[in-house]
């Protein structure tokens, strides 16, 4: 690793606002680790995250996601500033016409600009996938994180319960559970996913706490009467919460994909919501006449997939020291 | 190994019971079986009563599942509402999915490992970063995607193949299918291999089968794969119940009439019987499929020993 200046780090993270100074503060009090390899001065520890950042700035695999992933929070808050138009505002005159100036995409097979719709789309989509991560990512977290502190018979009861969860095919699920639903609103497609998707993290957290209880930090603070809250917060989670996260990351590109299957098979969000999965389903019949209906929708799914993929990814690398 | 199984085999069982209540739960959420059966028109009150009588409807929930389960364990699943015995509809669909399955865990294992091999030896190399892009890409595109794409160039635009199979499903109408079937989990296996690969590449035995002087090609087979696959057959063995459940998607894309064209149907048309017997095979194949691959676990990696 060549010559770091080691302040070129603090002030990219103060630039990153108060959330990566805390993070970096938080892990260097926890993590004492013997002078950085080869990087800025020995006096200086540093700790997983930290390394984990400065890793991470000079990726350009995860520049490029978050650039990409920042461009979707932008236009998910305010479409209008790139699209001008109306998404549900369609004449079936332009059914299927190719594009036109201001129409860059080209209309579908109901008569609506495509652009403008796939701008919007963003929106569904990123809402689908923040919030079903968020709720399984709590959940997840909580019991298993639970679980494996306590073990007994809270343990093995949920580990039981997240077995009989794997056993359902999550398509399978939804298109069952899914099916009876009326209403137009993202919620239950993000309940269902927050439902069907906990286990996975929940085992996660769990295998993650077990490691992280026998490190003799954890051991010498319960020696010291540490209460069980207090190792729990302060010791363990901080340094169980990186495989969460790492996994949750992607499971948010993943959210996004099954909403538009889901939709793609009918029983996902349905009309007036403006979704790229039902963009995608409504085209395919056009597909021969009509396939930059479907394919601008698929682009946009794609590319929101993999850039969430890519930051997981990328994250993973920075994270995990094995792999280095 | 024996004493391993039968206990393998007792924990199954809270696991198979959960996982169809589970499902006979949400099924009845799903609405009134019997409204579905008069289609648009309203039922008649004692029609409607009539049927509810005869499919044992107006038992509690708790009865019902009881019921079925043990009409289950004598190999009876029940008959559909048209009248169709659930078995019959089975014999005909599971073999159509269960072909499109071998051909996609064949898509997996041939083209899987073999680029999860090239690019875990050749880590950071274009080769590498070529794959990992390719399957970062085949990830995020999802399946409905890549299969309508597929059917759009090789069905109609270039005529390879037929756009929709027939209803025999015969292997080689299959091949597509099953590769859209495949992608996903092909992705990962690629990913798989090539980090368990680069990771057992620098330990202790190969570098010591390397000091011998064994010929490369015997390094890697013999002994940097056979440790490497470990992991890889874990997450093909769990996919085989996956791919089986998630060939819903695939198989509507192609027209395949084989078990997620009778979930779908079954699921449309509220018909009960239907979408639980075909979920509990689906749930009993994931888990026996998860008992082999733990047992299999023991044939590659000789240091597991079950007691």
């Amino acid at each position: 690793m060549p010559e770091q200046p080691h302040d070129d780090g603090a002030i990219a993270a103060t630039g990153m606002g108060g959330a990566m100074d805390l993070a970096m503060s938080e892990a260097e009090t926890l993590e004492k680790r013997p002078g950085g390899d080869g990087g800025g001065p020995a006096d200086k520890p540093r700790s997983l995250w930290s390394d984990a950042w400065q890793d991470l700035r000079r990726n350009p695999v995860f520049l490029i996601a978050a650039l990409v992933i920042l461009f979707l929070v932008v236009i998910s808050i305010w479409p209008s500033a790139i699209a001008s138009g109306n998404p549900l505002k369609c004449d079936l005159a332009n059914a299927q016409k190719g594009s036109s100036p201001g129409h860059p995409f080209g209309y579908d097979g109901q008569g609506c600009d495509v652009y403008t719709r796939t701008v919007y789309g963003a929106r569904t989509s990123v809402t689908v996938g923040v919030c079903a991560t968020l709720g399984v990512a709590i959940l997840g977290s909580v019991l298993g994180g639970l679980a494996g502190f306590f073990g007994g018979v809270w343990d093995s009861v949920l580990s039981r319960i997240t077995d009989v969860f794997f056993a359902i095919p999550v398509v399978l699920g939804g298109l069952v559970l899914l099916s009876v639903v009326t209403s137009s609103t993202v919620w239950p497609v993000i309940g269902f996913m927050v439902l069907l998707g906990w286990p996975q993290i929940s085992r996660i957290a769990r295998g993650s706490v077990i490691t992280a209880k026998q490190n003799d930090y954890v051991q010498a603070a319960r020696a010291l009467g540490a209460s069980n809250s207090r190792m729990l917060l302060r010791h363990i989670t901080p340094n169980a919460v990186a495989p969460v996260i790492v996994v949750a990351t992607i499971a948010l590109g993943t959210y996004i994909a099954l909403e538009a299957t889901l939709s793609y098979l009918g029983v996902g969000l349905k009309p007036p919501t403006v979704s790229w999965g039902i963009d995608i389903s409504a085209a395919s019949p056009f597909i021969r006449n009509a396939p930059h209906a479907l394919l601008w929708p698929s682009g946009a799914l794609a590319v929101t997939v993999l850039a969430f993929i890519m930051l997981g990814d990328a994250v993973r690398d920075a994270l995990d020291p094995k792999l280095r | 190994m024996g004493r391993y199984v039968i206990r393998r085999l007792l924990q199954m069982i809270p696991v198979f019971i959960g996982a169809t209540l589970l499902i006979f739960l949400m099924v009845n959420v799903m609405g009134d079986p019997i409204a579905g059966l008069c289609g648009d028109r309203q039922c008649d009150p004692a029609t409607a009563a009539q049927l509810r009588k005869e499919f044992g409807l107006d038992k509690p929930v708790w009865q019902q599942y009881l019921t079925y389960m043990g009409n289950v364990f004598t190999g009876d699943f029940g008959t559909a509402f048209n009248g169709q015995e659930v078995t019959e509809l089975m014999s005909t669909a599971f073999p159509v999915t269960i072909r499109l399955t071998i051909v996609a865990i064949f898509f997996e294992i041939v083209i899987g490992i073999t680029l999860g091999v090239v690019t875990g030896l050749r880590r950071g190399k274009p080769v590498d970063t070529g794959v990992l892009l390719g399957t970062l890409v085949v990830i995020s595109v999802p399946t409905f995607v890549t299969g309508l794409l597929l059917q759009l160039l090789l069905g109609v635009e270039w005529g390879w193949i037929k756009p929709s199979v027939s209803t025999d499903a015969t292997f080689d109408e299959l091949i597509v299918p099953g590769l859209v079937l495949a992608s996903v989990s092909l992705a990962y296996v690629t990913r798989l291999t090539r980090t368990s690969i680069a990771e057992n590449r620098r330990s202790d035995y190969v570098r010591t089968a390397v000091a011998k002087g064994l010929p490369r090609r015997r390094v890697i087979t013999r002994h940097l794969l056979r440790n490497s696959l470990i992991p890889v057959v874990t997450f093909i063995g769990t996919d085989i119940g996956a791919l089986m459940g998630g060939a819903i998607v695939t198989e509507r894309i192609f027209n395949i009439h084989g078990v997620g064209y009778q979930l779908y149907q079954g699921i449309l048309r509220q018909n009960t019987q239907t979408v639980v017997g075909f979920v509990t095979v689906l749930v009993l194949v994931f888990l026996v499929a998860n008992l082999l691959v733990d047992l299999l676990y023991a044939v590659l990696d000789p240091r597991i020993r079950y007691a």
